[in-house]
């Protein structure tokens, strides 16, 4: 049987006194768009940090196609093919579109080690970089600054300096967050038109999206996991409703 | 680069070339090397806090390090060349050590373990009588002679810094403007997510450490030729303080801010203090001043203002020009 693409296994982290996670068991397999909802703090984002070693787990391990990642730095998982998108945008806003991608590019690229070349002359970088402008629909906007775009703008290129990189993992944390209707539409199509070597886990909570994106779907609720299903599965489940409406 | 940069560039590079003849006395002439020598830990310190947002308060050590190690080799027999070498070695090598000790803590933490490596070096120099002479100082026995070419005079010793200054120089710009660069700029921004983007983050900082060391050192070298003395005072607290206020005060994060900063310190330093007993407060006022009204520094400062005026004359033109159509 193949590897799954991630794996987590009995995953656990506390702050101070509280559990953020509890004891988390998860895998995702190659190709599957995974989502996880649940109400605020449930502990949606940490399980994301715990992924990319933002954060140390307290107790289990987190793999990679097999690989475990529990004692890796944060760098050494990106490049085995891990990549994230932020619910809170980080990005160099100072800087220009194009430059933020061309970061995105040299983190995988040796040429980061170099102090002596000039890094404007390097143009396949930067010709990549706008081919994932491109694709995002910022082509245009590529040599703007990123503090004078608008915001859904910049959800695009936090997508596009992701997706820069060709990662096999994709977590993408609340990608709609913020956006209005007509901007939902345009980052839904983007995410569709993602190919199905690339396996995603998004957090989300624009459910109309969400479910349509989302094969497995799986609620966390103060840090569990509480179900874990199909859509169709998920959805009928009492507990799901429980954890949304209340007791 | 635009014409004019290049220009200026060229018109730069012929003033430094004709300074000595420009100036003529001799005490000038030395205070322009020392400019240039300031200059360059300027330039080195920028490395670390205007491209990494590393603030040091122990550059010094590194003047202190190389600046003996340098006297120490020369007295113990060693050429000059080799003694310089072994120097700029030693230090570098005590750069890299430092680097790892003081990177362990981010911000404040940083900023206290420099100041406390800094100290050190200057306790050490201060104590080990015999090795560096303690209070006194220690005496450097000669310039050295480059290549046959005698710089014990003003003009000659110029040359030589400024051909050490250029070359530094012309690798720290092209530092400031590599792919490595841009990372460091990155980390300094962002360092969470350059990690997320496969950025080595501690690794980067600690290079720049390093090659911060490295050209310090240098400058520690170019200090001793220059002064042919060293003791404890030259590498205490305030030699370091005054390193970075240079870098701030013309504008860190900019090529010339750190030399421009360097000049007017080095420069107030030594011609006001033959006239005004406190010097050390006209030197704190004009700091409060360009702070005050160029929070960035002067260069970045003076090149915003240049530009306000410019777009204000251009729409004055503009405006008058529309004025007098509708006079018409």
């Amino acid at each position: 049987m193949m590897a799954p693409a991630l794996e987590l296994a009995h995953l656990s982290k506390r702050f101070g006194g509280l559990p953020a996670t509890k004891n988390v068991s998860l895998s995702v397999m190659p190709g599957e768009r995974r989502l996880i909802i649940g109400p605020n703090g449930a502990g949606k984002t940490t399980l994301f940090n715990l992924i990319t070693g933002d954060l140390t787990a307290d107790a289990g391990s987190v793999r990679l196609f097999g690989q475990e990642l529990t004692e890796m730095p944060t760098q050494r998982r990106v490049h085995l093919g891990l990549a994230r998108t932020y619910q809170i945008l980080t990005l160099f806003p100072r800087e220009r579109l194009v430059h933020n991608v061309v970061l995105s590019l040299l983190g995988l690229d040796r040429r980061r080690w170099n102090p002596w070349s000039i890094l404007t002359a390097n143009g396949d970088l930067y010709a990549s970089a706008q081919t994932a402008l491109e694709r995002v629909g910022l082509g245009e906007a590529a040599e703007r600054i990123v503090a004078e775009t608008s915001y859904g703008e910049r959800r695009r290129l936090e997508l596009a300096m992701a997706l820069a990189q060709k990662p096999k993992v994709l977590l993408l944390d609340e990608p709609l967050a913020g956006l209005s209707q007509p901007e939902r539409q345009r980052i839904r199509a983007l995410l569709d038109a993602i190919p199905r070597d690339v396996t995603i886990v998004m957090i989300e909570h624009d459910m109309d999206t969400a479910l349509a994106f989302a094969e497995r779907i799986t609620v966390l609720h103060y840090g569990e996991v509480i179900v874990e299903g199909t859509r169709a599965e998920v959805v009928a489940d009492p507990r799901t409703r429980e954890v949304y409406l209340g007791d | 680069m635009t014409r004019g940069t290049r220009v200026a560039l060229a018109l730069c590079a012929l003033i430094l070339l004709a300074v000595p003849w420009i100036i003529g006395n001799e005490f000038y002439v030395n205070m322009a090397s020392q400019v240039l020598i300031y200059a360059l830990f300027a330039l080195s310190i920028n490395m670390m806090l205007g491209y990494g947002g590393m603030v040091s308060l122990g550059h010094a050590a590194y003047l202190g390090i190389a600046g003996y190690a340098c006297i120490l080799a020369t007295l113990a027999g060693y050429d000059q060349l080799t003694a310089a070498i072994f120097a700029i070695a030693l230090s570098t090598l005590a750069a890299a050590l430092f680097g790892v000790l003081s990177l362990r803590a981010p911000g404040l933490g940083f900023i206290m373990i420099t100041l406390a490596l800094g100290q050190i070096v200057w306790g050490v120099a201060y104590r080990a009588n015999d090795l560096t002479g303690g209070d006194n100082g220690i005496r450097h026995p000669a310039r050295p002679m480059p290549f046959g070419f005698d710089i014990h005079d003003a003009s000659s010793f110029y040359y030589f810094t400024l051909v050490v200054f250029l070359i530094a120089l012309f690798f720290i710009r092209r530092f400031s403007r590599s792919p490595f660069g841009a990372s460091l700029m990155g980390a300094r921004d962002q360092p969470r997510r350059m990690r997320m983007l496969g950025h080595n983050v501690w690794l980067i900082r600690w290079i720049t450490f390093v090659m911060a060391g490295f050209w310090a050192s240098v400058a520690g070298v170019l200090y001793v030729n220059y002064n042919l003395f060293l003791s404890p005072h030259a590498i205490s607290l305030q030699q370091s303080a005054e390193i970075l206020l240079m870098a701030i005060l013309g504008g860190a994060s900019t090529l010339s801010g750190p030399i421009v900063g360097a000049a007017i310190i080095t420069l107030v330093k030594n011609v006001v203090s033959t006239y005004v007993e406190r010097w050390n407060t006209l030197l704190g006022v004009i700091f409060v001043v360009v702070i005050m009204f160029m929070p960035h520094g002067l260069v970045p400062g003076c090149t915003q203002a240049w530009r306000r005026l410019r777009n204000r004359l251009r729409r004055r033109k503009t405006s008058s020009g529309a004025a007098s159509e509708l006079a018409r």
